[in-house]
């Protein structure tokens, strides 16, 4: 047991014992499921992807967002920039010159293991759903304490709304629930986008590496990145060079606050003994004080 | 014989003032509405046409949403009020507890005059600072969510800083109450509100060490888009630390100030021992930035990001500490040593300036640094006004109260006489 593990345990211990659940820190209920470890996700293999947009306008039509023009012209127009997603394009396909020529990336959210996102919001909105899917409730008070802490930057808020809502992709959570696979997924005619539990797309990801070392670089993006996401990449270059921050680290976000998460129930549990401790011992020792100085009046009017 | 004349006079006074009824108080409250004095000066003008534009751009936002009048968006979802009004704010309202703790815990009687002004600073900054928040909120209409449990998000920062401001305005509320029942002459009541001190006190302290430190959390997530010379796992103690020579800071500005334009409200004990204070709070304030200066070196060096110094952002970050917490030490230091006041009043505004510079690199400036300056944020010309007026309102509000209770000089007879 490390130091942190140690303070981190200590903590919601006397937590739990001095606080009740108030200010109990590492309650993010994402915890729990991620043992269990079948997240759904998808797998999206950079290789196959031919940047035909459809999967965009398949998504627009799923959450009723603008359709976006796919036309061969537009296209030419679109890949010249590099694009974020945004309050109407929950995921975006960008193209990036390479070592190996041209390769399109799609992008959207993560859907982290251990969401920033969804530890950061206040009432949490943002929720780690158990199947793995990151959803937006209109519960959302509008802080965008989310959006200053994703790593990938992608919730994005209306700001031009007077009630403003949180638009990020979802992995289709909707759908899911009806049994049916994410609307990018479907929309895909090369399969460069597949869906299914995290444990399976891993397998499928080792596998298709394994048997086409050529082709791909030994590494699935997301696997281990920031605590292991959902959405996977595969690439047959370095990932720094399709976009994908490779600056991140391993450790998952909320790990980060937990610092000061774990501190609060100390403080809260000892800052009020101490300050009573010391304002009662300076009292008291101001009381000495001016005892003795009495004594001190009284001898001397003896003598 | 001459002085107990004068108890009687000042007892018959404030016994007439006894209030019973609501009424009765509504009546009392509306005669003191009324301002004391010329209300036409120069800085009541321009504040006031400030604040009227202000009024106007709040309701807009409200109706229109955020972006008509701000320059937020995806790349910078904080902007100035945020950093200047929120962050720095509270950190600037820091006084509250320092003094409250130097005086009830510490038991340094000498601070004891400047207390009720301070918490009076610390209480209002907290009712308009984190009352600006609202207008920030993009879902302001639901601002209550996280009080009323439509879902408590327990391992948010921001959570526990909405939660602990709310209970520390009712803190600083009953700590200040005793002044508001001696104006109003609740004597009952002032005499249960004095009792409370102590224990809102410990209360307060602790909820401010939680949220002051919970401010600078709030960033520890965002590695990899704030700056590394900024970014560190340690920034709620560096927030913690700097909000301890903040605080005083301000109350150093303040009072010298309300000395100054106040003066008929200033009795013999204050202003008999107000240069005293000061020269005592600045020494702590000289204290306190050299272990902020001490943490932050050790941070830079330990996380590596000395090589850093060399690039523009290592350029803004030196201004920022050296010239912003470094050398108003110094001035400080040397403040004290020469019993110079206008040494300290300049050392309390550069050290104010890097507490507020500090806080706007964490919202914007150093956040997200490497996008191109096209993409930047800065604030648009009815941000300034909303934030200037929001600061206007403190001001007046400030100005009402120590116009008419007893903050500046001791309390009335009759209150003295029980407490004891
Ligand atoms: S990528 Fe960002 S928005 Fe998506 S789950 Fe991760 S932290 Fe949340
Ligand atoms: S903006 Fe909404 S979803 Fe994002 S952290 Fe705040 S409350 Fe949660």
């Amino acid at each position: 047991m490390n130091r942190r593990t140690f303070l981190k345990v200590m903590g919601s211990a006397v937590a739990g014992a001095t606080c009740g659940s108030l200010i109990r820190p590492a309650a993010s209920g994402a915890q729990g499921v991620f043992d269990a470890n079948e997240f759904f996700g998808i797998l999206i293999d950079t290789t196959r992807c031919i940047g035909c947009r459809l999967c965009e306008k398949a998504c627009a039509e799923v959450n009723y967002l603008p359709n976006p023009d796919i036309s061969e012209k537009a296209n030419q127009a679109v890949f010249k920039t590099k694009r974020d997603t945004s309050v109407i394009e929950y995921t975006v396909t960008n193209l990036y010159e390479t070592e190996k020529g041209k390769v399109f990336v799609p992008w959207r959210c993560m859907h982290c293991n251990q969401p920033a996102c969804h530890s950061a919001c206040i009432v949490y909105a943002l929720e780690k759903r158990e199947t793995g899917h990151v959803t937006w409730d209109k519960r959302c008070i509008g802080c965008r304490l989310c959006m200053m802490s994703c790593p990938f930057q992608i919730p994005k808020h209306t700001f031009q709304e007077p009630a403003a809502v949180i638009q990020k992709c979802n992995l289709c959570y909707g759908r899911f629930l009806q049994g049916i696979v994410p609307g990018c997924v479907e929309a895909c005619p090369t399969e460069a986008l597949m869906f299914g539990t995290r444990r399976k797309l891993l397998e499928e990801g080792k596998r298709r590496i394994a048997q086409n070392p050529g082709r791909y670089i030994n590494h699935i993006y997301g696997e281990f990145e920031i605590g292991g996401t959902s959405t996977m990449y595969l690439s047959a270059v370095p990932f720094d060079q399709i976009g994908l921050r490779t600056d991140l680290g391993l450790k998952h976000y909320p790990e980060y606050s937990m610092v000061y998460l774990s501190a609060i129930p100390f403080i809260a549990g000892l800052t009020p003994i101490a300050m009573l401790g010391i304002a009662h011992v300076i009292r008291m020792a101001k009381k000495d004080a001016k005892e003795e100085h009495h004594d001190h009046h009284e001898e001397k009017e003896k003598h | 014989m001459e002085k107990l004349e004068t108890v009687e006079i000042v007892k018959e006074k404030t016994e007439k003032r006894e209030i019973r009824s609501f009424g009765e108080f509504w009546r009392f409250f509306l005669s003191e509405l009324k301002p004391k004095g010329n209300p036409w000066t120069p800085f009541n003008l321009f504040s006031g046409l400030i604040m009227l534009l202000g009024f106007i751009f709040i309701i807009y936002r409200f109706v229109t949403g955020l972006s008509p009048t701000t320059n937020l968006g995806q790349e910078y979802p904080w902007g100035i009020w945020k950093g200047a009004v929120v962050n720095s704010g509270v950190a600037f309202a820091g006084g509250g507890y320092t003094l409250a703790f130097i005086v009830y815990i510490l038991g340094m009687e000498r601070y004891r005059p400047m207390l009720r002004e301070t918490v009076l600073f610390a209480f209002l900054a907290y009712v308009f600072y984190a009352g600006a928040l609202t207008i920030e909120l993009g879902r302001w209409h639901l601002f209550y969510n996280p009080f009323i449990g439509n879902k408590y998000g327990v391992s948010s920062v921001l959570f526990i800083v909405a939660w602990h401001f709310m209970l520390y305005m009712v803190t600083l509320a009953l700590e200040f109450s005793p002044a508001a029942a001696e104006w109003v002459g609740f004597k009952r009541a002032r005499k249960v509100l004095g009792a409370a001190a102590l224990g809102a006190v410990v209360f307060g302290v602790m909820l401010s060490i939680h949220h002051q430190a919970g401010l600078g959390a709030m960033f520890t997530m965002c590695k990899g888009k704030l700056h590394p010379l900024w970014y560190s796992e340690f920034m709620p103690v560096l927030y913690f630390i700097s909000s301890i020579y903040a605080g005083p800071s301000v109350m150093i500005i303040v009072s010298s100030i309300t000395q100054k334009l106040y003066a008929h409200r200033v009795d013999e004990e204050y202003r008999n021992a107000h240069p005293g204070i000061v020269l005592g709070l600045a020494k702590m304030c000289a204290a306190t930035i050299f272990a902020y200066l001490f943490l932050q070196l050790i941070l830079v060096h330990h996380e590596h990001d000395l090589y850093l110094i060399t690039t523009p952002m290592g350029f803004w970050w030196l201004v920022e500490v050296g010239a912003l917490a470094f050398v108003p030490m110094l001035l400080f230091i040397h403040g004290v040593q020469q019993k110079n006041l206008a040494t300290i009043n300049l050392a309390a505004v550069l050290a104010l300036a890097g507490v507020l510079l500090n806080r706007l690199n964490n919202v914007f400036i150093a956040y997200n640094w490497y996008l191109p300056l096209s993409l930047k944020y800065y604030p648009t010309w009815q941000e300034v006004i909303i934030l200037l007026t929001i600061i206007f309102i403190d001001v007046w509000v400030f100005r009402w109260i120590i116009n008419r209770m007893h903050v500046l000089s001791k309390p009335p007879e009759w209150a003295r006489m029980e407490k004891h």
